[in-house]
């Protein structure tokens, strides 16, 4: 059982969970993630860590609701409870004294990316920071972003804040105005990735893409989360998740996150005419397991 | 005959070995095949009393029992076996687990035609005693009478020891180890307890219930459990030794990644290993979306293949068929002769309906424009020479490809090693596929204190094995702990 100790809306459908889950607060490192489970009839899903205290013992995690589950999840509040919560998993990010860092995030992508562009920044690269969202609402960590990079600029689709356009855009009108870019790290929707790495590619800027695929276990053992490099398969959860972008086959990535699409939709539909009760229920189930945790 | 005379002489067997003999092996009562494909209830019943009874006084007592000899733990059968031909049920049960701390598990899990069956001298002249439906029958008549002859354990020795993985091999160092007086705490991965006889072995073969009961024992014996902690990432062996004092490690994390064909077509949706489709059957549940959240394939009325031709290829085939599916077909590149599989499952697959497509092996998967699998392109093969493995080799034959139609392609070839510990040990040595190097007898690692046995040792094995190496692991780490010492017997690579 792990206790969220603060939870807040951050952006539309987006909420910020402080979490209590010491292991994980101690050995997180930037680009790691971690594998939640709501409840005892619940689904395993992974989430992006933002930040971690280790003396606090908590982790920071930023949910996007999409589905089910982040819906659910996104329903709790301060003092609730989440069953599971395992990690850090997957490799940390390479941090390099690069020279000057492009970092492209796209809405919930950017807590994701958080972490590893302060650790850049650290390691003296002069880091861009890129973040595009939708329309305003979905902006975030605005602040935060701002001191985690040298140069920032925000993006959105609808121009409704900052500048109209994708963040490709803005990686376009860098690379035109001839500014030497020595890597880049996408984090974001498949689409914005594989556009980012159709731009860098033939440039040959050493560009990194965080790979969100359908997870099970984890730890390897699954092989559900397989993406294709190259003609080579790599398991996104041990050997990423983040990849050389110039190797990734994202048409592959594409497919393979689809592979639920009508169930989750069937889901997500059926939760929300039951938001109220499937709410009630998860509270009482967690109750009841808290209480015989503090009776053994 | 010393140990027989253990027992009253009213208990003795007086029939003639010749009329002992002549009794017929009583047969396991099972679900109707009919009723069983369509459900996850356990396909075998268990024996009646009476049967048993009559099982037990099959046995002629040899003077050098074969069933022990080729028992991977050294349980002592013939005395087990005489016990229950006593009707003393519960000593049956103790003695058992003298040897073995998850009787209900090997019962119903365990290649006995290899082993212990393998080894019966009546199995010579007809059907081997039925000593593993016996030993599932002591194991249940113990935990149904809830007298269970839980051993005692030894007083606080004050050392500590961390068990890396709740699997067969974890858990029965951990019975081990906490009757010899020492702290034991398990750590798993996952969330639920148990490894690989949870998100593995189906509910069919080995129910949920029989395995939270065998760890729920050792909880009450004293075992402390920990769950989602994925030792290499959560905390590593060095930092268990150094940061959280513990004595002794034993890793027995299992086999690991699964391994892919290889072949074009494998990314199509549809496509899994069997590893993912049994966990999100077995741990996630997904056989009942009504309830339960973790999707999977719906596989009613579709056509599911399953590569392979072990049990865990086995497993999914027939869980597969109880899904709905219209077939389930095993496709394997060797014959009948060669599958690794124990043959109460190929049987029991059989009647439930599962077609074999025996010396076939798939050299492409087909699929829609959307990335959805649509067949399997296959090629036939024939026999060889044997190969490394004592197995006649495979070859293609030419000119013999055809296609499967195949909406779900389960791929059950095998697993290598997970390299989470591994790559955040480094005085860990490893050999060339990666898999931990350890002692055969002590379980002793190159590093000082690090104990290592199971699949993570071996390879993809049995849970008797991994077994027989958390008890050996246990016994070479109770030495350890108790002399201090520690001689390197593995060099570091």
């Amino acid at each position: 059982m792990y206790k969220i100790l603060e939870a807040r809306s951050v952006g539309l459908n987006i909420k910020q969970f402080v979490i209590e889950a010491p292991r994980i607060a101690r050995k997180h490192k930037p680009g790691q993630f971690i594998i939640l489970r709501l409840h005892n009839k619940g689904e395993r899903i992974p989430l992006t860590i933002k930040s971690s205290d280790a003396k606090a013992g908590t982790v920071t995690i930023v949910v996007q609701a999409i589905g089910k589950t982040t819906s659910l999840l996104n329903c709790l509040e301060a003092g609730d409870f989440v069953l599971d919560i395992v990690g850090p998993l997957g490799h940390p990010s390479e941090i390099e004294k690069y020279g000057t860092v492009v970092i492209l995030a796209g809405s919930v992508g950017t807590a994701m990316a958080l972490p590893t562009a302060i650790a850049l920044k650290q390691a003296g690269n002069h880091v861009i920071f890129i973040e595009g969202a939708r329309s305003t609402e979905m902006v975030v960590f605005e602040d935060e972003v701002r001191q985690a990079s040298n140069e920032t600029y925000m993006m959105t689709d609808d121009g409704s804040y900052g500048e109209q356009g994708l963040v490709t855009k803005k990686l376009d009108d860098l690379i035109a105005a001839g500014r030497k870019i020595d890597f880049i790290l996408a984090v974001g929707p498949v689409p914005m990735m594989r556009a980012v790495a159709s731009i860098t590619a033939p440039l040959g800027i050493k560009t990194m893409v965080s790979l969100n695929s359908i997870m099970v276990d984890g730890t390897g053992m699954c092989g559900g989360c397989r993406v294709l490099l190259g003609d080579k398969s790599k398991f996104a959860c041990v050997d990423g998740p983040e990849f050389d972008a110039s190797q990734v086959n994202f048409e592959v990535l594409m497919q393979r996150n689809a592979m639920y699409r009508e169930k989750e939709c069937a889901a997500l539909k059926n939760f929300k005419q039951n938001m109220k009760a499937e709410l009630a229920d998860l509270r009482e189930e967690l109750a009841a397991q808290e209480t015989q945790l503090c009776l053994k | 005959m010393s140990e027989i005379n253990t027992l009253p002489r009213s208990a003795m067997n007086v029939l003639p070995l010749k009329e002992r003999m002549k009794i017929l092996r009583r047969h396991m009562p099972e679900l109707d095949p009919k009723v069983r494909s369509r459900n996850f209830e356990e396909v075998n019943l268990g024996l009646q009393t009476d049967d048993a009874l009559t099982e037990s006084s099959r046995c002629i007592e040899c003077a050098k029992p074969g069933c022990v000899i080729d028992c991977p733990v050294g349980v002592d059968i013939k005395q087990m076996v005489a016990l229950i031909r006593a009707g003393d049920f519960l000593g049956a049960a103790a003695k058992l687990r003298e040897d073995n701390s998850l009787p209900a598990i090997t019962g119903r899990v365990c290649p006995q035609e290899n082993q212990c069956e393998g080894g019966c001298i009546v199995g010579k002249k007809g059907s081997p005693v039925a000593i593993g439906n016996l030993e599932r029958f002591v194991a249940d008549y113990e935990r149904l009478s809830g007298q269970l002859g839980l051993p005692p354990n030894a007083p606080s020795t004050g050392k500590s020891v961390a068990i890396v993985g709740s699997g067969p091999a974890g858990l029965s160092a951990a019975g081990d180890l906490i009757q010899k007086g020492h702290r034991v705490r398990v750590f798993e991965a996952l969330h639920e307890l148990g490894g690989v006889l949870i998100y593995g072995i189906p509910e069919f073969r080995l129910p949920k219930s029989i395995v939270k009961g065998e760890v729920n024992n050792l909880r009450r014996m004293g075992v402390e459990f920990e769950t989602n902690v994925v030792v290499g990432k959560s905390v590593t062996i060095d930092e268990l030794m150094h940061e959280e004092h513990y004595d002794a490690v034993f890793v027995a994390t299992g086999a690991g990644l699964p391994v892919f064909l290889g072949v074009p077509g494998e990314h199509l949706n549809g496509v899994y290993s069997a590893n993912e489709f049994l966990t999100r059957i077995n741990l996630m549940r997904a056989y009942n979306t009504e309830e339960y959240d973790e999707p999977v394939y719906d596989c009613r009325d579709r056509n599911v293949i399953v590569v392979g031709g072990g049990n865990t290829a086995m497993d999914a085939v027939r869980t597969a068929r109880r899904l709905g599916a219209r077939t389930a077909t095993l496709v394997y590149r060797r014959s009948d002769a060669e599958m690794p599989a124990r043959a109460e499952e190929v049987k029991h697959a059989r009647e439930e309906g599962v077609e074999f497509c025996m010396l076939t092996a798939p050299v492409a998967f087909l699929g829609d424009e959307k990335g959805w699998l649509t067949g399997a392109r296959c090629v036939r093969m024939e026999l060889s020479e044997p190969d490394e493995s004592g197995r006649r080799r495979p070859v293609e034959i030419p000119g013999s490809g055809f296609n499967l139609p195949t909406d779900v392609a389960i791929i059950g070839v095998g697993t290598t090693a997970n390299p989470l510990i591994q790559s955040t040990t480094p005085d860990l040595a490893t050999n060339k596929r990666n898999y931990i190097v350890a002692d055969n007898e002590t379980m002793r690692t190159s590093k000082p204190g690090v104990f290592a046995g199971g699949d993570i040792v071996t390879g993809g094995a049995t849970v008797i094995l991994a077994m027989g190496a958390g008890r050996k692991a246990a016994k070479s780490i109770h030495e350890y702990l108790t002399s201090g010492e520690w001689e390197t017997a593995v060099p570091i690579s």
